[in-house]
Protein backbone atom coordinates (compact mmCIF):
# COMPACT_ATOMS: atom_id res chain seq x y z
CA UNK A 1 0.00 0.00 0.00
CA UNK A 2 2.33 2.61 -1.07
CA UNK A 3 -0.29 4.27 -3.34
CA UNK A 4 -0.46 7.62 -0.91
CA UNK A 5 3.98 7.95 -0.88
CA UNK A 6 3.33 7.92 -4.95
CA UNK A 7 0.93 10.38 -4.87
CA UNK A 8 3.35 12.35 -2.92
CA UNK A 9 5.92 11.98 -5.12
CA UNK A 10 3.61 13.05 -7.60
CA UNK A 11 2.84 16.17 -6.05
CA UNK A 12 6.10 17.36 -5.63
CA UNK A 13 6.68 17.06 -9.74
CA UNK A 14 3.22 18.50 -9.91
CA UNK A 15 4.16 21.94 -7.62
CA UNK A 16 7.20 22.40 -9.60
CA UNK A 17 5.44 22.18 -12.82
CA UNK A 18 2.82 24.84 -11.84
CA UNK A 19 5.11 26.69 -10.51
CA UNK A 20 7.64 27.08 -13.42
CA UNK A 21 4.58 27.48 -15.63
CA UNK A 22 2.86 30.11 -13.72
CA UNK A 23 0.18 28.38 -13.75
CA UNK A 24 -2.64 29.28 -11.83
CA UNK A 25 -4.94 26.05 -11.26
CA UNK A 26 -3.87 22.11 -12.27
CA UNK A 27 -7.00 20.77 -14.53
CA UNK A 28 -6.09 17.53 -15.56
CA UNK A 29 -3.29 14.88 -15.00
CA UNK A 30 -2.51 11.59 -17.16
CA UNK A 31 -0.22 8.76 -15.36
CA UNK A 32 0.93 6.02 -17.50
CA UNK A 33 1.04 2.78 -14.87
CA UNK A 34 2.62 -0.76 -16.37
CA UNK A 35 0.86 -4.06 -15.42
CA UNK A 36 4.02 -4.61 -13.38
CA UNK A 37 4.59 -1.38 -11.48
CA UNK A 38 2.78 -2.72 -8.57
CA UNK A 39 0.19 -0.33 -7.93
CA UNK A 40 -3.46 -0.60 -8.01
CA UNK A 41 -5.34 2.28 -9.94
CA UNK A 42 -8.08 2.55 -8.29
CA UNK A 43 -5.98 2.84 -5.06
CA UNK A 44 -3.96 5.55 -6.63
CA UNK A 45 -6.91 7.06 -8.04
CA UNK A 46 -8.52 7.67 -4.18
CA UNK A 47 -5.08 8.55 -2.87
CA UNK A 48 -4.88 11.35 -5.72
CA UNK A 49 -8.35 12.64 -4.55
CA UNK A 50 -8.13 13.01 -1.06
CA UNK A 51 -4.38 14.44 -1.35
CA UNK A 52 -5.13 16.91 -3.96
CA UNK A 53 -7.82 18.67 -1.25
CA UNK A 54 -6.23 22.62 -0.41
CA UNK A 55 -3.44 21.76 -2.96
CA UNK A 56 -2.81 23.80 -6.52
CA UNK A 57 -4.80 20.54 -8.44
CA UNK A 58 -7.50 20.43 -6.07
CA UNK A 59 -10.34 20.60 -9.11
CA UNK A 60 -7.79 18.33 -11.26
CA UNK A 61 -8.74 15.16 -13.16
CA UNK A 62 -6.91 11.90 -12.66
CA UNK A 63 -6.76 9.48 -16.05
CA UNK A 64 -4.48 6.45 -15.36
CA UNK A 65 -3.69 4.39 -18.31
CA UNK A 66 -2.82 1.07 -18.05
CA UNK A 67 0.24 0.42 -20.10
CA UNK A 68 0.61 -4.09 -20.47
CA UNK A 69 3.12 -6.03 -20.71
CA UNK A 70 5.37 -5.61 -24.07
CA UNK A 71 8.54 -7.72 -24.31
CA UNK A 72 10.71 -8.65 -26.94
CA UNK A 73 12.28 -12.35 -27.39
CA UNK A 74 16.19 -12.75 -27.73
CA UNK A 75 16.53 -15.49 -29.43
CA UNK A 76 13.70 -15.05 -32.56
CA UNK A 77 13.00 -11.04 -31.61
CA UNK A 78 9.46 -11.49 -31.89
CA UNK A 79 7.24 -8.69 -29.82
CA UNK A 80 4.99 -10.14 -27.62
CA UNK A 81 1.83 -8.33 -25.78
CA UNK A 82 0.84 -10.15 -22.65
CA UNK A 83 -1.94 -9.88 -19.67
CA UNK A 84 -0.40 -12.34 -17.92
CA UNK A 85 3.49 -13.40 -16.68
CA UNK A 86 3.92 -16.72 -18.35
CA UNK A 87 6.68 -15.47 -19.84
CA UNK A 88 7.62 -17.61 -22.72
CA UNK A 89 7.35 -16.80 -26.60
CA UNK A 90 4.52 -18.13 -28.23
CA UNK A 91 6.77 -18.16 -31.37
CA UNK A 92 9.85 -20.09 -30.50
CA UNK A 93 9.21 -20.91 -26.86
CA UNK A 94 12.34 -19.54 -25.65
CA UNK A 95 12.00 -17.44 -21.87
CA UNK A 96 14.83 -15.32 -22.87
CA UNK A 97 12.92 -12.40 -23.03
CA UNK A 98 13.60 -8.47 -22.83
CA UNK A 99 10.73 -6.56 -20.75
CA UNK A 100 10.05 -3.49 -22.74
CA UNK A 101 7.06 -2.01 -21.38
CA UNK A 102 5.27 -2.56 -18.09
CA UNK A 103 7.13 -1.34 -15.00
CA UNK A 104 6.84 1.92 -15.56
CA UNK A 105 4.87 4.71 -13.12
CA UNK A 106 5.24 7.88 -15.56
CA UNK A 107 3.97 11.52 -15.08
CA UNK A 108 3.02 11.67 -18.62
CA UNK A 109 1.16 15.06 -19.49
CA UNK A 110 -0.80 17.97 -17.10
CA UNK A 111 -3.20 19.83 -18.03
CA UNK A 112 -2.76 23.95 -16.81
CA UNK A 113 -4.19 27.08 -16.48
CA UNK A 114 -2.27 29.80 -17.04
CA UNK B 1 -6.53 32.97 -18.23
CA UNK B 2 -5.80 30.07 -20.92
CA UNK B 3 -5.06 26.33 -20.79
CA UNK B 4 -2.29 24.51 -21.35
CA UNK B 5 -1.23 21.16 -22.22
CA UNK B 6 2.19 20.20 -20.60
CA UNK B 7 3.66 16.54 -21.59
CA UNK B 8 6.06 15.65 -19.03
CA UNK B 9 6.87 11.84 -19.16
CA UNK B 10 8.78 11.96 -15.90
CA UNK B 11 9.09 8.96 -14.06
CA UNK B 12 6.76 9.53 -10.39
CA UNK B 13 9.86 8.07 -8.74
CA UNK B 14 12.36 9.49 -10.50
CA UNK B 15 13.41 11.81 -7.59
CA UNK B 16 13.93 8.35 -5.48
CA UNK B 17 15.97 6.41 -8.12
CA UNK B 18 18.09 9.44 -8.62
CA UNK B 19 18.91 9.78 -4.79
CA UNK B 20 19.94 5.99 -5.39
CA UNK B 21 22.25 6.57 -8.13
CA UNK B 22 24.11 8.76 -5.70
CA UNK B 23 24.23 7.01 -3.03
CA UNK B 24 25.38 3.83 -5.17
CA UNK B 25 27.79 5.60 -6.46
CA UNK B 26 29.65 6.97 -3.51
CA UNK B 27 29.53 4.01 -1.51
CA UNK B 28 31.33 2.62 -4.69
CA UNK B 29 33.64 4.95 -4.76
CA UNK B 30 34.36 3.93 -1.27
CA UNK B 31 34.60 0.02 -1.94
CA UNK B 32 31.15 -1.04 -0.09
CA UNK B 33 28.97 -3.32 -1.62
CA UNK B 34 25.41 -2.79 -0.89
CA UNK B 35 22.66 -5.42 -0.84
CA UNK B 36 18.71 -4.66 -0.49
CA UNK B 37 16.94 -7.47 1.36
CA UNK B 38 12.97 -8.23 0.39
CA UNK B 39 10.72 -10.64 1.62
CA UNK B 40 7.11 -10.70 3.26
CA UNK B 41 7.41 -10.48 6.98
CA UNK B 42 9.11 -13.61 9.05
CA UNK B 43 10.75 -15.15 5.85
CA UNK B 44 13.83 -15.02 8.27
CA UNK B 45 15.81 -11.71 6.73
CA UNK B 46 17.04 -10.95 10.36
CA UNK B 47 17.84 -14.58 11.07
CA UNK B 48 19.75 -15.46 7.91
CA UNK B 49 21.62 -11.78 8.34
CA UNK B 50 22.68 -12.89 11.47
CA UNK B 51 24.27 -16.15 10.09
CA UNK B 52 25.50 -13.44 7.71
CA UNK B 53 27.17 -11.49 9.98
CA UNK B 54 28.60 -14.26 12.43
CA UNK B 55 30.13 -15.15 8.83
CA UNK B 56 32.04 -12.27 7.05
CA UNK B 57 32.74 -10.39 10.46
CA UNK B 58 35.59 -9.22 11.51
CA UNK B 59 37.54 -10.22 8.50
CA UNK B 60 34.95 -8.47 6.21
CA UNK B 61 33.93 -5.17 7.51
CA UNK B 62 30.15 -4.55 7.26
CA UNK B 63 27.26 -3.08 8.55
CA UNK B 64 23.52 -3.11 8.99
CA UNK B 65 20.41 -0.72 8.20
CA UNK B 66 17.21 -2.37 9.08
CA UNK B 67 14.04 -1.08 8.15
CA UNK B 68 10.75 -1.83 10.35
CA UNK B 69 7.50 0.16 10.62
CA UNK B 70 7.65 -0.23 14.83
CA UNK B 71 10.80 -1.22 17.12
CA UNK B 72 14.68 -1.24 17.40
CA UNK B 73 14.30 -5.09 17.83
CA UNK B 74 16.05 -6.21 14.69
CA UNK B 75 18.94 -3.87 14.91
CA UNK B 76 19.36 -4.85 18.13
CA UNK B 77 19.85 -8.25 17.41
CA UNK B 78 22.43 -7.38 15.06
CA UNK B 79 24.35 -5.13 17.45
CA UNK B 80 24.29 -7.93 19.43
CA UNK B 81 26.88 -9.54 16.97
CA UNK B 82 29.24 -6.63 17.78
CA UNK B 83 28.42 -5.08 14.22
CA UNK B 84 27.08 -1.41 13.53
CA UNK B 85 23.80 -1.27 12.83
CA UNK B 86 20.89 1.51 12.44
CA UNK B 87 17.08 0.90 12.49
CA UNK B 88 14.93 3.09 11.02
CA UNK B 89 11.58 2.96 11.78
CA UNK B 90 8.85 3.96 9.09
CA UNK B 91 6.15 4.80 11.04
CA UNK B 92 3.26 2.72 9.11
CA UNK B 93 5.01 3.06 5.69
CA UNK B 94 5.21 -0.42 3.72
CA UNK B 95 9.04 0.15 2.59
CA UNK B 96 12.47 2.26 2.37
CA UNK B 97 13.21 4.97 0.50
CA UNK B 98 16.47 6.29 -1.05
CA UNK B 99 16.51 9.51 1.44
CA UNK B 100 15.87 7.43 4.33
CA UNK B 101 19.35 5.05 3.91
CA UNK B 102 21.01 8.31 2.39
CA UNK B 103 20.78 10.27 5.79
CA UNK B 104 22.74 7.35 7.72
CA UNK B 105 25.36 7.17 5.06
CA UNK B 106 27.97 9.58 7.09
CA UNK B 107 27.61 7.37 9.78
CA UNK B 108 28.89 4.24 8.39
CA UNK B 109 32.56 3.56 9.42
CA UNK B 110 35.43 3.96 7.53
CA UNK B 111 36.28 0.58 7.14
CA UNK B 112 33.18 -0.92 5.91
CA UNK B 113 33.03 -3.70 3.01
CA UNK B 114 29.63 -4.66 2.75
CA UNK B 115 26.47 -2.70 3.72
CA UNK B 116 23.37 -5.20 4.25
CA UNK B 117 20.20 -3.11 4.09
CA UNK B 118 16.76 -5.16 5.63
CA UNK B 119 13.53 -3.69 3.39
CA UNK B 120 10.34 -3.54 5.73
CA UNK B 121 8.68 -7.52 5.26
CA UNK B 122 6.57 -6.94 2.22
CA UNK B 123 6.73 -8.49 -0.78
CA UNK B 124 4.91 -5.63 -2.85
CA UNK B 125 6.38 -2.14 -1.92
CA UNK B 126 9.61 -2.16 -1.80
CA UNK B 127 10.22 -3.57 -5.08
CA UNK B 128 9.46 -0.40 -6.40
CA UNK B 129 12.13 1.55 -4.50
CA UNK B 130 16.06 1.16 -5.70
CA UNK B 131 17.91 2.32 -2.64
CA UNK B 132 21.19 2.56 -4.38
CA UNK B 133 22.22 -1.55 -3.71
CA UNK B 134 24.31 -3.59 -6.10
CA UNK B 135 22.69 -6.61 -5.18
CA UNK B 136 18.73 -6.85 -4.76
CA UNK B 137 18.15 -10.28 -2.59
CA UNK B 138 14.61 -11.39 -2.61
CA UNK B 139 13.88 -14.05 0.32
CA UNK B 140 11.02 -16.76 -0.09
CA UNK B 141 11.03 -19.22 2.94
CA UNK B 142 9.21 -22.53 2.37
CA UNK B 143 6.07 -21.72 4.72
CA UNK B 144 5.55 -19.24 2.54
CA UNK B 145 4.30 -21.89 -0.29
CA UNK B 146 6.24 -21.87 -3.93
CA UNK B 147 3.52 -20.30 -5.65
CA UNK B 148 4.85 -16.85 -4.78
CA UNK B 149 6.71 -15.96 -7.54
CA UNK B 150 4.03 -15.05 -10.17
CA UNK B 151 1.97 -13.48 -7.25
CA UNK B 152 4.31 -11.24 -6.76
CA UNK B 153 6.10 -10.72 -9.99
CA UNK B 154 7.52 -7.30 -9.55
CA UNK B 155 9.76 -8.03 -6.33
CA UNK B 156 11.23 -11.82 -8.15
CA UNK B 157 11.80 -9.84 -12.03
CA UNK B 158 13.48 -7.07 -9.83
CA UNK B 159 15.93 -8.96 -7.85
CA UNK B 160 19.46 -10.19 -8.71
CA UNK B 161 19.25 -13.27 -6.68
CA UNK B 162 16.60 -15.32 -5.08
CA UNK B 163 17.62 -16.75 -1.12
CA UNK B 164 15.23 -19.54 -0.21
CA UNK B 165 15.21 -19.71 3.44
CA UNK B 166 13.82 -22.40 6.25
CA UNK B 167 14.81 -24.80 3.98
CA UNK B 168 14.94 -27.10 6.87
CA UNK B 169 10.96 -26.92 7.13
CA UNK B 170 11.22 -28.41 3.26
CA UNK B 171 10.30 -32.29 4.51
CA UNK B 172 7.60 -31.23 6.35
CA UNK B 173 5.56 -29.24 3.70
CA UNK B 174 4.06 -29.73 0.37
CA UNK B 175 6.90 -27.07 -1.25
CA UNK B 176 8.37 -28.04 -4.47
CA UNK B 177 11.84 -25.88 -4.51
CA UNK B 178 12.19 -26.97 -8.38
CA UNK B 179 9.09 -25.94 -9.38
CA UNK B 180 9.31 -22.23 -7.26
CA UNK B 181 12.82 -21.92 -8.67
CA UNK B 182 11.75 -22.52 -12.25
CA UNK B 183 8.51 -20.04 -11.82
CA UNK B 184 11.00 -17.40 -10.54
CA UNK B 185 13.64 -18.18 -13.39
CA UNK B 186 10.72 -17.97 -16.17
CA UNK B 187 10.34 -14.22 -14.73
CA UNK B 188 13.80 -13.86 -14.46
CA UNK B 189 16.41 -16.10 -15.93
CA UNK B 190 19.42 -14.07 -14.93
CA UNK B 191 18.49 -14.97 -10.87
CA UNK B 192 21.26 -16.85 -8.99
CA UNK B 193 19.52 -18.77 -6.74
CA UNK B 194 20.61 -20.42 -2.95
CA UNK B 195 19.16 -23.13 -0.92
CA UNK B 196 19.39 -21.73 2.97
CA UNK B 197 18.42 -22.67 6.50
CA UNK B 198 19.44 -19.88 9.17
CA UNK B 199 18.86 -22.98 11.66
CA UNK B 200 21.03 -25.70 10.56
CA UNK B 201 23.48 -23.60 8.39
CA UNK B 202 22.73 -24.77 4.89
CA UNK B 203 23.87 -22.53 2.79
CA UNK B 204 25.55 -19.46 4.42
CA UNK B 205 29.20 -20.05 3.64
CA UNK B 206 27.67 -20.03 -0.70
CA UNK B 207 25.69 -16.71 0.46
CA UNK B 208 28.32 -15.27 1.94
CA UNK B 209 31.03 -15.91 -0.55
CA UNK B 210 28.85 -14.67 -3.39
CA UNK B 211 28.72 -11.04 -1.60
CA UNK B 212 32.66 -11.86 -1.61
CA UNK B 213 32.65 -12.42 -5.24
CA UNK B 214 30.59 -9.41 -5.85
CA UNK B 215 32.33 -7.14 -4.20
CA UNK B 216 35.21 -8.08 -6.04
CA UNK B 217 33.96 -7.65 -9.36
CA UNK B 218 32.08 -4.59 -8.20
CA UNK B 219 35.82 -3.25 -7.85
CA UNK B 220 37.42 -4.45 -10.80
CA UNK B 221 34.59 -2.81 -12.94
CA UNK B 222 35.49 0.22 -10.89
CA UNK B 223 39.43 -0.16 -12.69
CA UNK B 224 38.09 -0.88 -16.10
CA UNK B 225 35.69 2.49 -16.18
N1 LIG C 1 12.79 -23.47 10.87
C1 LIG C 1 13.41 -22.32 10.61
N2 LIG C 1 12.91 -21.17 11.15
C2 LIG C 1 13.55 -20.02 10.87
C3 LIG C 1 14.69 -19.97 10.02
N3 LIG C 1 15.07 -18.68 9.90
C4 LIG C 1 14.21 -17.96 10.64
N4 LIG C 1 13.27 -18.74 11.23
C5 LIG C 1 12.20 -18.32 12.13
O1 LIG C 1 11.29 -17.49 11.41
C6 LIG C 1 10.78 -16.45 12.26
C7 LIG C 1 10.98 -15.10 11.61
O2 LIG C 1 12.36 -14.86 11.42
P1 LIG C 1 12.98 -13.38 11.23
O3 LIG C 1 14.39 -13.56 10.89
O4 LIG C 1 12.65 -12.52 12.38
O5 LIG C 1 12.14 -12.90 9.96
P2 LIG C 1 12.17 -11.45 9.24
O6 LIG C 1 12.00 -11.70 7.78
O7 LIG C 1 13.36 -10.69 9.67
O8 LIG C 1 10.85 -10.79 9.83
P3 LIG C 1 10.38 -9.23 9.74
O9 LIG C 1 11.59 -8.39 9.96
O10 LIG C 1 9.38 -9.11 10.82
O11 LIG C 1 9.80 -9.06 8.36
C8 LIG C 1 11.51 -16.60 13.58
O12 LIG C 1 10.68 -17.27 14.49
C9 LIG C 1 12.73 -17.43 13.24
O13 LIG C 1 13.20 -18.19 14.32
C10 LIG C 1 15.19 -21.22 9.49
O14 LIG C 1 16.17 -21.28 8.73
N5 LIG C 1 14.49 -22.34 9.81
MG1 LIG D 1 13.49 -8.74 10.44
ZN1 LIG E 1 11.01 -16.23 -29.66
Amino acid sequence: MHELSIVASLFEILEAKARENQATKIVGVRLRVGKLAGVVPEFLQTAFDSYKQDTIAAEARLEIEEVPLKMRCRKCAAEIEKEDFVLVCPSCGSTDLELLEGMELLLDKIDLEV
Amino acid sequence: MSKKELIVREEILGSNKKVAAEIREKLEAAGVLVVNLLSSPGSGKTTLLERIVETLHPTHPLAVIEGDIETERDADRIRRKGVPAWQITTGGACHLEAKMVGKLLPEIPAETKFLFIENVGNLVCPAGYDLGENIRCVLLSAPEGDDKPKKYPKAFASADCLIFTKSDLIPYLPFDLEKAGNEALDLNPRLRIFVTSALKGRGIAELARYFIESRVNMIQHQRHA
